[in-house]
């Protein structure tokens, strides 16, 4: 049997969320020419998160939209079963504006690279900057978080679970260690 | 020397033999059927045939041999030996040759042709119109003269009625049967397969059974007429069946034959095997309830005959679109196998079979066969009718493999043939 | 989420579980249509071949945006420009084809069936762009997507189909595609063009407009072969209009959300007036659009469907 660990509870979820977005909002001097583009899936609820965060601190609406990578992975030929293709839904013009995209999780930096070359195709951004709430480690290509909620050292086995509740549901994130000799690869979409 | 095929199962429908009897033969003719144990001369010759049946050498009345003109599909040698591994001491070949055999000239060749194939015995059937236009009368006198055994210029129907009465009317005289493709060309207009539900699904231009029925009935009305001797091709529906039997009850002259794909397959095989091209045949494959009435065709005598319609093509004509495919299927060497299928069924009798596949082929085109009575040729099929076997086109005889039964299991084959005397299989 | 066939050649054979995840894809990929730079790199270094042995503008176009928006190489064949005519085989074609590599084909033919004929001798993916009067399987899926996309849903809509069914590739794609979806099916036109056996495939059968269409929640108008005008099959394209024709009469009768629908290219004035193909229950330029989107789902499905077996192993 694989071990669960809560690495994160629900109130350590929120102080990481609160962080990153006091960070964001100082990096930028504010969010005047901010706008959020959540990966999907993961990055999704987050990107929600954060954006209702940012408008708490700055008392006004920051855009957002979320981005599905699939068409832009590099992996599609090397899956068992490619991956389900969601909407991509960014309905405001990202010309000059500064992006951060959002994830949940960072690991080999792939989708990263995926998102950054998909968001090309919709204008040219001032920059793009990178929030994550949990850096795993083992980057596969030279890409590094702006915004990091945590960082968690793991096995490249391991698997990280985040959850951002809805309503009454509580915010976690669990590590799932993987098993003793299982050579299992370091997962797909979901294995982050 | 001779020879006595030993310890088999005699059936001879002709004589109502259906019983152990040893088949005695010398200087190609039946001698003598023996009771079974007797003593065996000296310089007599035994061949076993123990759990076989001993039948009448079996014929084909309906065979495509391509030879002249397209000896790359089929040859006289070729057909005659696939004929002879399917078991078959005759067969009878259609005039639509290249060229056709509308003339005596073609008719000796092929019969040269056939002598020196040293294989089965080849009988052909002359064009009923020169040049199978469709128009006038070909020398059909000195075709027969030549030797050949019926007219017909099958592949296409006489759509002109009243040539058609001509023709039987001329035959008359020279006791010849007319053998017609019973085919409505209007009807039949650029179909493909069978009309009904299948085509539809499958896209396909259909044929409905009327485009057959309605010249079987064409045909038996001036058989009527015209007192002539007409026998029906390929009769795939179960309206066909109908007719002919109730032609036979008024008394016409009328005989027909179907071939084993009609009493095997149905138009389902061209959507089973997705639009394979050796399920393209004209009449096209039809539906379970022509299949039933065919097989109670048979069964009752409405259907005279088993005749295979052997039509071997190359790749060239077959491995294409299915609209643009030729028509026909090889089937001399699973014609003997399929209609067993019939007799362990329990359809027919073994001595039914015999009737359909030799004796009464040997009847209607008034050739020597059909029977084992001391004195006739020694025409012999020896039959092992529990062998198993699976259909491989690889290993046909025939030089062209567009089988629709590729892979089949089949339980019952030809071990021995005889063709006067001499064992060719 | 691979699809469960390796080809598309009909949606005879095509589960309502993959027609649900075609048309999931499609309107995920439809945005790609709308960015500034319409394409995305999935299909990059991939080669998708146009076999056309019968002319179409617009369907080898839908291909052929479609594969471009993936980034596939696409290259058109088409029979006229081809060694058809020099009496070389389909299948010899199809070899010599194949020799090349391609990764996916896209293929029309006058000849139903010869998809199939294809599937049998190649190994590559094959999508039927319409054969003979057999089948056309994008052109329906672009139909549900696009009534999809307006009514939300497909189960329990009523469809009629009305024109020349006999001879309609799409009238079969459609029959299949919507019942399996759950709508029910009407097939409309004189009795000579409607073939035997349609009901078996799920379609009920009026030779009246007037009677299918009032309680209609879609109608789709299939275009009458003008050429047929003269043959046995109907008097004349004149009286085929009077009788069969969608009008601003007829659609009176309708249903005030009813959808129109052609495939395309229209008679105007015959199977359906100018008033009507024009008008607001039009839903003609929709199709076409949701033409490019189907067919991107398609390519990509069955593109990267393609190398499953020969991998094993997924990484991030």
């Amino acid at each position: 049997m694989s071990k669960e660990r809560k690495i994160l509870d629900s109130d350590a979820v929120k102080r990481a969320m609160t962080r990153i977005a006091h960070e964001v909002v100082e990096r930028n001097k504010g969010v005047e020419s901010v706008v959020l583009v959540g990966i999907r899936k993961g990055g999704e609820p987050m990107a929600r998160r954060l954006a209702q965060l940012l408008t708490e601190i700055e008392g006004r609406p920051v855009p957002r939209g979320f981005m599905d990578v699939t068409m832009y992975r590099d992996d599609i030929f090397h899956q068992k079963t490619h991956p389900k293709v969601h909407k991509t839904e960014i309905d405001f013009d990202i010309e000059g504006k500064v992006v951060v995209l959002v994830d949940d999780v960072l690991f080999t930096g792939r989708t990263i690279r995926a998102a950054m070359d998909a968001l090309m195709d919709f204008g040219r951004p001032r920059s793009i900057q990178l929030a994550v709430l949990v850096d795993r480690g083992h980057r596969e290509l030279p890409i590094r978080a702006d915004f990091v909620g945590r960082n968690l050292p793991t096995a490249r086995g391991d698997r990280v679970k985040v959850k951002f509740g809805e309503g009454a549901e509580e915010d976690q994130v669990v590590l799932i260690e993987a098993e003793e000799n299982a050579a299992e690869p370091a997962g797909n979409e979901g294995g982050k | 020397m001779k020879t006595l095929i030993k310890g088999g199962r005699l059936v001879d429908p002709g004589q109502g033999l259906d019983e152990p009897r040893d088949v005695l033969m010398d200087k190609g003719k039946i001698e003598a059927l023996l009771d079974p144990g007797g003593k065996v001369s000296t310089g007599v010759r035994t061949v076993d045939a123990k759990d076989c049946l001993v039948v009448p050498g079996l014929i084909d009345m309906h065979v495509h041999l391509r030879e002249p003109g397209q000896e790359y599909k089929e040859t006289i040698a070729s057909g005659a030996a696939a004929a002879a591994a399917g078991g078959f001491t005759a067969v009878a070949c259609m005039a639509n040759t290249k060229p056709c055999n509308d003339s005596a000239a073609v008719t000796d060749y092929i019969l040269e042709r056939a002598k020196a194939a040293k294989q089965v015995f080849v009988y052909p059937i002359g064009a009923a119109t020169p040049g199978l236009s469709g128009e006038g009368m070909a020398e059909i006198a000195d075709l027969k003269e030549h030797g050949c055994v019926a007219i017909s210029d099958d592949g296409r129907p006489i759509m002109n009625a009243e040539l058609a009465r001509r023709l039987l009317e001329y035959c008359k005289g020279f006791d010849i049967p007319v053998v017609s493709h019973p085919e409505d060309l209007n009807l039949s207009a650029g179909g493909a397969m069978h009309e009904g539900y299948i085509s539809t699904q499958l896209g396909l231009p259909g044929i409905p059974a009327e485009a057959e029925e309605v010249m079987v009935a064409r045909d038996i009305l001036l058989a009527e007429l015209t007192g002539g001797r007409l026998h029906l091709a390929h009769v795939s529906t179960a309206g066909s069946v109908r007719l002919v039997r109730e032609a036979k009850s008024r008394g016409a002259a009328v005989t027909c034959e179907t071939a084993p794909h009609y009493f095997t397959l149905t138009q389902e095989a061209v959507r089973d095997l997705e639009y394979h091209t050796s399920t393209k045949m004209n009449p096209p494959l039809r539906t379970q309830e022509d299949r039933e009435a065919i097989i109670q065709g048979l069964r009752d005598g409405t259907i005279d005959a088993i005749a295979s319609d052997h039509a071997p093509h190359s790749p060239v004509e077959k491995d294409v679109e299915f609209i643009l495919a030729m028509n026909g299927i090889v089937g001399l060497e699973t014609s003997l196998g399929l209609a067993l299928k019939l007799v362990h069924e329990g359809w027919l009798s073994f001595s039914q079979l015999v009737e359909r596949m030799s004796v009464a082929p040997a009847r209607i085109l008034g050739i020597p066969g059909g029977t084992l009575r001391p004195g006739s040729p020694a025409h012999v099929t020896v039959i092992d009718p529990a062998r198993e076997w699976t259909v491989d086109v690889a290993q046909f005889k025939s030089k062209s493999r567009n089988s629709p039964f590729q892979g089949w299991k089949l339980r019952g084959r030809a071990v021995q043939v005889w063709v006067e005397g001499k064992k060719i299989v | 989420m691979a699809l469960l066939v390796k080809h598309m050649l009909g949606l005879e054979q095509v589960e309502r579980e993959d027609i649900e995840t075609i048309l999931d894809t499609a309107a995920s990929l439809q945005e790609i249509s709308y960015r500034p730079v319409k394409k995305v790199p999935t299909l990059r270094g991939k080669t998708q071949v146009n076999l056309f042995f019968e002319p179409s503008t617009r369907t080898r176009t839908s291909f052929e945006i479609a594969g471009k928006r993936l980034s596939a190489d696409v290259v058109n064949f088409t029979a006229s420009a081809s060694s058809l005519s020099k009496g070389e085989t389909l299948a010899d074609t199809a070899r010599n084809l194949w020799a090349m590599r391609p990764d996916i084909l896209v293929v029309r033919h006058s000849a139903a069936g010869a998809p199939h004929l294809l599937a049998k001798l190649l190994d590559t993916p094959i999508i039927n762009a319409g054969d003979g009067a057999h089948e056309h399987p994008t052109q329906a899926l672009l139909d549900m997507f696009t009534v999809r996309e307006k009514k939300r849903k497909l189960s329990g809509l009523k469809v009629v189909i009305a024109g020349d069914i006999a001879h309609s590739r799409v009238a079969r794609s459609n029959i299949y595609g919507f019942s399996k979806m759950g709508a029910e099916v009407w097939v409309v036109g004189p009795p000579t063009l409607i073939p035997p056996g349609i009901e078996r495939m799920g379609a009920r059968v009026s030779y009246r407009l007037e009677e299918a269409i009032p309680d209609a929640d879609v109608i789709m108008m299939l275009r009458i072969q003008l050429e047929r005008g003269a043959g046995s099959l109907f008097p004349s394209l004149r009286e085929y209009a009077i009788r069969f024709g969608l009008n601003p009469a007829r659609m009176r009768l309708c249903k005030p959300d009813v959808l129109v629908m052609h495939p395309g290219p229209i008679n105007r004035g015959v199977e359906i007036s100018p008033e009507v193909a024009d008008g607001p229950y039009s839903v003609i330029l929709d199709q076409v659009e949701a033409g490019v989107a189907v067919r991107m789902a398609l390519l990509y499905l069955l593109c990267a469907g393609a190398e499953h077996e020969d991998t094993d192993q997924g990484r991030t």
